[in-house]
């Protein structure tokens, strides 16, 4: 009776909230006096699951499994599930996790809960806190089925090491047709750039820098500080940035450890989706703008010289510490 | 091809949110509720296919008589009918069951939710509703392009989209991009009196039994102040974010 976590991986390494989901599935084994159990597809190898808890890898290694495919993931993901026995299942929240969560969900009939930010309060009643009302609120959640579903929000529990030995095992899931009913015609994604969803670091821009020509500076600071490029939604609705960008309530969720925003007022809508980042510096000529109560830190100025300055600053400060 | 609209009935996105009954139940006093913004881009692309391939378009919410408002607008929008399932949506499972027995009895091909609720945010009703009436299911829509029995769906993927094709029945959770913000509908004078004279049934819920529930709400504590720093003294800046804040 394991707890199985869903470790997601990119061209067979695994990526950071693999460990995340690790590091919180270890804490729940810990509270119910079991192990930890994970299920990867086409890793290339057990990488650091070990150090975050992980006794065993189920690697599936099906070549129609290459690419993500949430269907056919969810059913592997759900046989996993039964063959260790296990009564909670932790996924991320990626695009990818939420999207096969629904699905897994109802192939276990295990009760969901999405966007979970602590260790459950309780083991029972199973009770976890999660994030609602667009990060204006919280909600402690029952989950009353015998098998349970968590969605892990990303950066709320971050990685803890608890070194285990891993053993890496392959699994081969049974798989049919109806798994298949989406297919992949094309995918379209700059590899050479960090996505908001992966990043440490977003670097957002608004309203406030005039127009499209004038983020030369806004890519070079992310560039300095390797950093994923945001935009409000004016910005995107307006065509000066693409739309992939558009963070807040309607657009992505930032949840980075450092999100700066320059040239941005702080809209209610914008603020929602932004504020589960952990350190918030706003750049703004207008002292009033409410964007500084909810910012960490702030510089009240004109963004056309405070940028570029910035980024001479943040050169500086990595060729010392290089 | 038939259609049905998944509306969730949620929170203008300017409301201030509190609760009641010592913190379990959200209080709606004084707060306006409005389409789901998600579900809003995947009506007015419903109208598209209602006006350039003949489809029908119902809308469905679950919920109780004060969602009704809602789903006029969406009549008033151009919806054909609408359904209200009579019963407090309690979570998503129920919610999704709820609605899998609107899909199977009413036999729709293309069922359009939205990738999620701005209220409850739990991303899981769509996906839900595709398990449960053995659909195919595409989450974050930006385009959707139908040809006979057959859906080609742009879908946004971590860094970029992806391009996938599936045979209809199918549900998607879809989002802005699916139409271009400028081209969401505002409900007009005659649609608002088209809208009154729509049917809008009232449906008996399946009693389908929720699989979890929320005890007590929280709020966020309160953010300390702003640190601010000179612009001609960024250098502090730099080292507040290494030292300090340890984030660079
Ligand atoms: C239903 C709904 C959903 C929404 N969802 C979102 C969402 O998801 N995300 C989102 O971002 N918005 C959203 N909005 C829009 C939101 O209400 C705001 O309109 C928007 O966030 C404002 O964008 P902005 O800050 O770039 O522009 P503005 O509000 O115009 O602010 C520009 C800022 O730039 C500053 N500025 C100007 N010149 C300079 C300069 N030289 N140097 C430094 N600063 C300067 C100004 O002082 C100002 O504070 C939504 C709105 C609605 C109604
Ligand atoms: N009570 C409801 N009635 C009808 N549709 C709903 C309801 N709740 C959620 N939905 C649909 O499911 C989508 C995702 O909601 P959620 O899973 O709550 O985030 C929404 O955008 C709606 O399309």
């Amino acid at each position: 009776m394991s707890v199985l976590v869903y470790t997601e991986s990119e061209d067979g390494a695994f990526k950071k909230t693999a460990y995340e989901v690790a590091s919180y599935a270890k804490g729940i084994a810990d509270k119910m006096g079991t192990d930890v159990a994970a299920i990867a597809f086409h890793a290339t190898d057990a990488g650091e699951l070990g150090t975050y808890g992980v006794s065993k890898l189920h690697n599936v290694k099906d070549a129609k499994l290459e690419k993500f495919n949430a269907g056919a993931y969810a059913d592997s993901i759900a046989q996993a599930a039964k063959a260790v026995d296990a009564k909670v299942i932790v996924i991320s929240s990626s695009a990818n996790a939420k999207y096969l969560g629904s699905l897994l969900s109802v192939h276990l009939d295990a009760g969901y809960v999405s966007n979970v930010v602590e260790l459950p309060s309780s083991t029972d009643p199973f009770t976890v806190k999660r994030s609602v009302f667009t990060n204006k609120a919280f909600s402690n959640t029952q989950i009353s089925t015998d098998r349970k579903l968590i969605g892990l929000s990303k950066n709320a529990f971050g990685l803890k090491e608890s070194a285990t030995d891993c053993a890496v095992e392959d699994f081969a899931p049974s798989l049919n047709d109806d798994d298949f009913k989406v297919e992949v015609q094309s995918v379209d994604k700059a590899t050479d750039k960090v996505t908001i969803a992966d990043a440490e670091i977003v670097v957002s821009a608004g309203r406030g820098m005039k127009g499209p020509e004038n983020w030369g500076m806004i890519e070079e600071l992310a560039d300095v500080l390797g950093a994923a490029t945001a935009c409000s939604k004016p910005v995107s609705d307006m065509g000066w940035r693409p739309h992939g960008e558009h963070v807040g309530q309607t657009g992505k969720p930032v949840a980075s450890n450092l999100y700066i925003a320059i040239g941005i007022s702080g809209a209610i809508q914008h603020l929602a989706g932004v504020s589960s980042s952990k350190v918030k510096v706003v750049i703004n000529n207008d002292a009033e703008a409410p964007f500084f109560k909810a910012a960490d830190y702030g510089v009240v100025g004109d963004a056309f010289e405070v940028v570029p300055a910035l980024i001479e600053k943040l050169k500086a400060f990595k060729a010392a510490n290089a | 091809m038939k259609i049905l609209v998944c509306i969730s009935h949620v929170p203008d996105t300017t409301s201030k949110i509190n609760f009641t009954d010592d913190n379990t139940q959200f209080d709606t006093n004084g707060v306006q509720f409005v389409i789901n913004p998600n579900d809003e881009f995947g009506l007015t692309r419903a109208m598209w296919f209602k006006e350039k391939q003949n489809a029908s378009v119902d809308v469905v919410t679950v919920g109780g008589a004060e969602v009704e408002p809602t789903l006029r607008k969406a009549l008033a929008i151009g919806a054909d009918q609408a359904i209200r399932v009579d019963t407090p949506a309690v979570d998503g499972y129920a919610v999704a069951k709820e609605l899998a027995d609107v899909v199977k009895n009413g036999g729709y091909d293309l069922v359009i939710a939205g990738r999620e609720s701005i209220d409850y945010n739990g991303g899981m009703v769509p996906g839900m509703v595709a398990a449960m009436t053995g659909a195919s299911f595409v989450n974050t829509c930006i385009a959707l392009e139908i040809e006979g029995s057959s859906a080609t769906v742009t879908r946004e993927i971590d860094g970029g989209k992806e391009t996938v094709t599936a045979s209809l029945p199918l549900v998607i959770g879809g989002q802005k991009g699916l139409v271009e913000e400028s081209d969401l509908r505002i409900p007009n004078m005659r649609g608002i009196m088209m809208a009154r004279k729509k049917p809008l049934d009232v449906k008996a819920s399946v009693n389908a039994s929720s699989e979890t529930n929320s005890v007590s709400f929280e709020k966020p504590e309160p953010k300390g102040a702003v640190t601010l720093v000179d612009a001609d003294n960024l250098d502090k800046l730099v080292e507040l974010l290494h030292n300090e804040a340890k984030v660079i």
